[in-house]
């Protein structure tokens, strides 16, 4: 007999997310993804000053803060016509780096971690044998056994009085695998992540005034640099960055990267599960001759379908037939119908919830049961996200990239085809933040040489009055967000902004069928995970998390009478 | 709060003896946290007897229509921080964002500390509930936010507003607010900490709960629900630029030679005069800058209905009906912010000395010096 079983909510991610799977002999045969909150910011950005929109873009995720500013303030710009000034734009490249390396460290250790590592079974750890493990893969001064040792004893103190936040977790399922030394090695470092972030976005905090949400503005960035003003960003400023960026260094380096190589290594099976689909789709991002030349990005444009690394295709968002979202399974209506797809320049969103009349137990049997709408590159559905940046830039040859996923895979002795899996999909998240982290360096001292040279220009403010704006224009801004491909589209009439639409990453992965039925990443990639406690089904979180989703959902099941049931029949 | 104190679960004194901490060291953390809390010394003998004799207390934080900004700020306190107060300061039993259970599982943990510290619990919540079509812009295992805020609030000890989505509704609540999106003061009944801002910088929302938790009493709140303590002044009153202001020296385009200097961001349409925040004393990220020290102007995140009082760079001045900035609380009800009448005329009496200054710098809108 099938089982569907509702896991609602899905938490340690962004947003409120429900996930329906039909369980069959053990293994996942069917999934349905719900994105079960909406607030309608497409419609509230209407009528609006487009010089605001970052601002109510950026409002959209306070997780992946900045990312909706950056694309906001490049679909503006695009529309207007406008070119940040080099400096500016290297300040942007610091922001969203910055951005990559926290995101991911906090995925990994915060959100996703505790499907693999199990706390609990840390308190049979060997603090000795922990650091001896610990000293052999990193060369962090902190892992001594006085240290794993501390950790222990706060973690039997705090489990004792009832775990708080970790209470009724999975711990003890058989899905886990670690050795008690690496799981304690793996909490002691949860707890040393969740200290060290607070001072990496401090970066954001120098250039954006804040974080979360810091400051963006079209035409450059708002802060000005003058190594001879106390007021502006001066030496003293550029000193406390240059710190930051060397703690992170050695965070990713020492930490973070050989902390997920370690818990890596010891789930290698699930390189087979997860895969999803074969097609990956990425903006590119990190310009390095100014935005309006992709071509220079140190990620590329483009698409990889059917897995066939020999080709990317590219990619125009600007075609009216290449990106289109569709309705025909989300609760939204359109005025031509709800079958055809839409380009978002001409996108609608019109709220129509068809779903139960809450509260409900499951969605099953209704047609409409998601607030994502379905976007599809050409009638296809992608994944985006770290795992796709990295397959277009392989398949396009890049070098650097080519480098560090070789080393890796090598490193963990598996074939390029386990990149396609769940735990490809979380090491490509790892490899995407040492990149970055690398990159990070790169663009400061780019900044450091061009305030050498006192080429400091922050803001174009040549088209900043709305009397220089044509009547009608039209823009899109790209940008790939930690968690993938990420566009604005915007329609400008007589100042104001008269449409936008936003197509996120967790669109993109989340979403519901198309109209054809064709899956969406997170419903294909459930297919075939097993399943092996039904009332504790860690597996689909690990495959749910490998995608950092950005919306927050719940997993419930409920009978009838509504009370909790762990399961619920299907046919 | 005298309900929260327990026996039930281990006393702060307890767990830290339990970490081999001494009567020393626990009277030292005693004294950090009064002093923290902005206690003086001779108080400390009552922090310690609040220490000694309080279980851990139950805390829930439910997330309704928001974007996380309030959770990720909140990680990013440093005194305390994050981690020392989820380990030893309160026993934070549901969270979305952070705790290790999901879906059956992660109600549980709702369910059963609603149950067992009827009365003693308290609610954080970030986000706001739409109501508009019975709720169903935001359900969470089946059930609306509105109903999962009632059944929780109804038995709890305290309820904070996180953000401005929970305490004015914002960007949701923005016209034409498509959802019905609602603040949660106005859907309980019993009274809310509103603590504003998009998000709230992290040591306040430590501050407020530090205030709520260690001290054991609510902080003092003005009309509208904000704690006095961080929300009592203006940006503009504290700002280090505003010197600049009462100069007549402004900023005139973003990156100008004035921008480069630090001058007054009022021009540039700044809201530091009609916005009542922390920023520019406490400042965000461990004091790191505020968006001001960072070269833009408050966009007035912590106000009601400050989405829509823009465009954010239109200048004050230039809203119809303002005319010169004879005091700034003034602007803020001509354009819309919901300036409660008994904090306006503090705030003007505190600024009634610069009036003379300011109408002349303003009435003509000349050239600055």
């Amino acid at each position: 007999m099938a089982t569907r079983i509702v896991v609602d909510p899905v938490t340690r991610i962004e947003g409120h997310l429900r996930i329906e799977a039909v369980v069959e002999n053990g293994v996942i045969t069917d999934a349905y993804s719900a994105g079960t909150m909406v607030r309608g910011l497409e419609k509230i950005l209407q009528g609006r000053d487009p010089r605001d929109a970052w601002a109510i873009a950026e409002r959209v995720c306070g997780v992946c803060t900045t990312v909706h500013a950056l694309t906001s303030v490049r679909a503006v710009e695009d529309a207007l016509g406008i070119t940040v000034p080099p400096t500016a734009e290297i300040i942007r490249n610091i922001m969203m780096t910055t951005q990559y390396v926290h995101d991911h460290v906090i995925h990994f250790y915060h959100l996703h971690a505790l499907d693999w590592v199990d706390i609990v079974n840390a308190l049979k750890a060997d603090p000795k044998k922990a650091a001896e493990l610990a000293q052999s893969f990193s060369k962090w001064d902190k892992n001594t056994p006085a240290y794993f040792a501390g950790v222990q004893d706060k973690i039997k103190a705090f489990a004792a009085a009832g775990l708080g936040i970790f209470a009724n977790g999975y711990w003890g399922h058989p899905a886990y695998k670690l050795p008690p030394e690496v799981n304690l090695i793996a909490v002691a470092h949860y707890l040393d992540a969740l200290s060290w972030q607070k001072e990496i976005v401090k970066i954001h905090a120098v250039f954006g005034g804040k974080n979360p949400h810091p400051n963006y503005l079209v035409g450059g960035v708002p802060c000005s640099i003058d190594t001879n003003e106390v007021a502006a960003i001066n030496s003293e400023r550029l000193n406390l960055v240059a710190k930051l960026i060397d703690q992170a260094d050695e965070f990713v380096t020492q930490v973070y990267i050989p902390d997920v190589l370690a818990v890596a290594s010891f789930y290698k099976e699930w390189a087979s599960y997860g895969g999803g689909l074969s097609n990956y789709l990425s903006y590119g991002e990190f310009p390095t001759k100014g935005y309006g030349q992709p071509d220079f990005f140190k990620y590329p444009r483009g698409v990889v379908l059917n897995r066939d690394l020999s080709t990317v295709h590219p990619v125009n968002p600007r075609d009216s037939q290449e990106i289109k979202e569709y309705i025909a399974h989300s609760w939204y209506s359109y005025s031509g119908g709800d079958a055809e797809g839409i380009h978002p320049w001409a996108g609608e969103t019109k709220l129509n919830y068809t779903g139960p009349k809450p509260p409900f137990e499951t969605l099953a049997g209704y047609e409409k049961y998601s607030f994502l709408k379905t976007p599809r590159w050409k009638e296809q559905a992608m994944e985006v996200g770290p795992l796709s940046r990295l397959v277009v830039a392989y398949a396009a040859g890049r070098a650097d990239v080519k480098e560090v996923v070789g080393a890796t895979l090598g490193r963990l002795n598996v074939p390029v085809g386990a990149l396609f899996s769940t735990l490809g999909r979380t090491a490509a998240r790892a490899l995407d933040g040492e990149l970055a982290m690398i990159w990070l360096k790169e663009y400061f001292a780019e900044l450091m040489d061009r305030v050498r040279i006192n080429e400091v220009s922050t803001f174009n403010g040549e088209h900043w009055e709305p009397k220089s704006w044509p009547a009608d224009c039209e823009g899109v801004g790209l940008t790939e967000a930690p968690r993938g491909a990420l566009a604005h589209w915007i329609k400008i009439h007589n100042g104001a902004i008269e449409n936008y639409q936003l197509v996120v990453p967790t669109t993109w992965n989340g979403s519901p069928r198309d109209a054809k039925q064709q899956r969406s990443s997170f419903e294909q990639a459930l297919i075939g995970t097993p399943v092996a406690k039904i009332d504790e089904p860690v597996e689909i979180l690990r495959t749910i998390h490998s995608f950092d989703p950005c919306l927050a959902c719940a997993v419930h099941l409920y009978d009838p009478q509504g009370r909790h049931l762990h399961q619920v029949s299907f046919e | 709060m005298e309900r929260m104190n327990g026996k039930a679960s281990e006393s702060i004194w307890q767990s830290m003896q339990a970490k081999g901490y001494s009567r020393r060291d626990f009277l030292q953390f005693c004294g950090a946290a009064a002093a923290m809390a902005g206690i003086s010394r001779s108080a400390v003998g009552q922090v310690v007897s609040a220490f000694e004799v309080k279980s851990k207390p139950a805390v829930v934080w439910l997330h309704f229509q928001e974007c996380t900004c309030c959770s990720e700020s909140f990680l990013r306190a440093t005194h305390p921080i994050v981690t020392d107060v989820l380990l030893d300061v309160l026993s934070l039993n549901y969270s979305e964002t952070l705790q290790a259970a999901a879906g059956f599982q992660a109600e549980k943990c709702l369910q059963d500390t609603i149950k067992n510290n009827k009365g003693k619990y308290v609610v954080l919540v970030e986000g706001a509930v739409p109501t508009n079509d019975g709720g169903v812009y935001c359900m969470i295992g089946g059930k609306t936010a509105e109903s999962i805020l009632q059944e929780v609030a109804k038995d709890a000890a305290a309820i904070v507003a996180w953000g401005s989505c929970a305490s004015n509704g914002c960007v949701q609540a923005a016209k034409p607010n498509p959802t019905g999106a609602t603040p949660i003061s106005k859907l309980v009944s019993q009274p809310v900490i509103n603590v504003p801002g998009c998000p709230p910088i992290a040591d306040v929302m430590m501050a407020v709960v530090t205030h709520l938790l260690v001290l054991g009493n609510l902080p003092a709140l003005d009309s509208l629900g904000r704690p006095k303590e961080f929300f009592g002044r203006r940006v503009h009153d504290t700002c280090y630029r505003r010197a600049n202001y009462d100069a007549g020296l402004f900023v005139e385009s973003f990156d100008d030679e004035n921008a480069r200097k630090g001058y007054c961001l009022y021009k540039m349409g700044c809201r530091g005069p009609v916005t009542y925040n922390a920023c520019s004393v406490v400042r965000w990220n461990e004091g790191t800058s505020y968006p001001i020290q960072s070269g833009h102007g408050c966009i007035g995140c912590s106000e009601a209905g400050f989405w829509d009082n823009g465009p954010f760079y239109q200048h004050l001045a230039s809203f119809p009906g303002f005319g010169v900035e004879s005091t700034a609380d003034t602007i803020g009800t001509a354009v819309g912010l919901a300036t409660i009448a008994g904090v306006a005329a503090h705030a003007v009496v505190t600024n009634i000395r610069k009036k003379a200054v300011i109408a002349e710098v303003h009435a003509d809108d000349q050239p600055e010096v």
